[in-house]
């Protein structure tokens, strides 16, 4: 059974048998605007929480997503390198940003539920 | 969003929260950045319909008089006396090292009447330097207490016709004084054919009103003006030309016309010619980064060995043109068309091609 987390940078997480797919908020896709180019990490990187991991560039400015747990990238959302503009049509389904498996759980306990986001954006 | 307490607000701001702006600050003013359609389609609207921009932050002037045409050609290096009625020219204030203080269009509206249109970051400068020079001259400036607005893209002369406006007589950079207290101008900042109209504030309402009726008419923020412009090639004020740069090395001599050089009654003309004789050690070129990765102003550029080769002064994604586009300065030897340079982001080394400017060709009905 998938849960979902989300983080204070605007980001979601859908956890499920270790291994998150992570990409940034609806809410964040509005505030970025149309996205013309997405960077993306090396699959097999090891990433701590709080790394800048993958840019996200508007047509006006760039962006770092940062890392919301500790683990290791195993996927990337290779679509997005011809279609960044999936970010902004959809970004908690087709515009996911990464793949990472987790290397300390607990953290996730230290994330939001939606209910708690949703309060944070107003 | 930022703290705008000390920002200037727009008189039309009403209207702009009504359509959903986002608004951010420019210049000293809180001005409508996207609206709900995003800068993509607005710019893309823009080129294939009609976007309207509100450019009440820039300054007008009017400067008047028997000498406002030898004030005029003395504050910048233009032949005012020369202008026929009605005409436009894309002019500068330079400074006496031929640093281009503000890029300006200036239109003679009457026998001895010219409208200054200038940059809103300069406008209190601007107004400062104009007064200084006019005062030796029997002329007065007057700034202007208007609304401003611009309808970009091909349908805006039919728009503005069944506004009530018919500015079907003027062809691309010529202007006029059609109401009391109004200008129209066929300009623009975007490569398109289109106007941009300064009224009296208290007409601003009805008269966007109409405009906003048209179902071609859509607004258009300032962060599409600033892709629109880029992809026409147009220079910003404080990015692409400074008062560090000179009429020459920006690629700009074509609004300085030879006659105007020769005359050499303009500020900095001594300057200016002394940089063109020896050749500018930079020049302003387009630049078209390979992929789709965007190269931004403030990134430096390096050549194939790896030398200091110049920098980016403005850059992003041009919709239009479906892939980043920039400009910026290169060394004089590096800025033939086709030259490779590379700029260093994040690590990456990203390819780029000195590009003709614009990326998307002009569109202004010439008549």
């Amino acid at each position: 059974m998938a849960r979902t987390y989300f983080t204070e940078d605007h980001e979601w997480l859908r956890v499920e048998g270790g291994e998150a797919t992570v990409g940034i908020t609806d809410y964040a896709q509005e505030q970025l605007g149309d996205l013309v180019f997405v960077e993306l990490p090396e699959i097999g990187r090891a990433v701590a929480k709080g790394d800048a991991i993958v840019v996200v560039e508007s047509v006006k400015a760039a962006s770092d997503v940062y890392a919301p747990v500790d683990g290791e990238v195993t996927a990337v959302n290779d679509a997005l390198s011809s279609d960044p503009a999936l970010v902004n049509s959809s970004a908690t389904g087709e515009g996911w940003l990464w793949k990472m498996k987790l290397s300390d759980e607990s953290q996730l306990s230290g994330l939001m539920d939606e209910a708690a986001y949703k309060a944070l954006i107003g | 969003m930022a703290d705008t307490g000390d920002l200037k607000h727009l008189p039309l701001e009403d209207l702009h929260r009504a359509a959903g702006a986002r608004f951010g600050a420019f210049a000293g003013w809180s001005m409508p950045i996207t609206y709900p359609a995003g800068v993509m389609k607005e710019h893309l609207h823009t080129r294939e319909h009609a976007g309207l921009f509100d450019i009440s932050h820039m300054k007008l002037f009017v400067v008047e008089g028997p000498g406002a045409a030898d004030a005029l050609s003395r504050a910048c290096p233009l032949d005012a006396a020369g202008l026929e009625p009605s005409q436009s020219k894309y002019t500068f204030f330079l400074d006496e090292a031929a640093g281009i203080l503000d890029d300006l269009i200036v239109t003679r509206t009457g026998p001895k009447r010219f409208v200054v249109v200038a940059n809103a970051g300069n406008a209190e400068a601007d107004e400062r330097h104009l007064k200084a020079v006019a005062a030796g001259f029997d002329c007065t400036v007057e700034p202007l207490d208007r609304v401003f607005l611009a309808l970009q893209g091909p349908d805006t002369e039919d728009v503005l016709r069944k506004a009530g406006l018919d500015l079907s007589a003027l062809t691309f950079m010529h202007g006029a004084e059609p109401r009391e207290n109004w200008f129209a101008s066929r300009s623009g900042y975007t490569g398109e054919d289109g106007f941009e109209v300064a009224l009296p504030p208290a007409e601003a309402h009805a008269f966007a009103g109409k405009l906003l009726a048209d179902e071609r008419v859509m607004w258009v923020g300032l962060a599409a003006r600033d892709s629109l412009r880029l992809e026409a090639g147009l220079c910003l004020h404080g990015q692409d030309i400074t008062d560090k740069t000179d009429p020459a090395s920006a690629g700009l001599m074509w609004a300085v016309p030879k006659p105007v050089r020769e005359a050499a009654r303009f500020v900095g003309a001594g300057a200016l010619a002394a940089i063109v004789a020896r050749g500018a050690a930079e020049k302003r070129v387009g630049l078209k980064p390979e992929g789709r990765q965007p190269v931004r102003a403030g990134i430096d550029l390096v050549d194939g060995a790896g030398q200091p080769a110049g920098r980016v002064t403005s850059g992003g994604f041009g919709p239009s043109a479906g892939a980043p586009v920039a400009m910026g300065y290169v060394r004089a030897d590096l800025a033939a068309q086709g030259t490779e340079l590379f700029a260093e982001i994040r690590g990456n080394r990203i390819p780029l091609r000195v590009h003709a400017l614009p990326f998307t060709p002009h569109r202004y009905r010439k008549g």
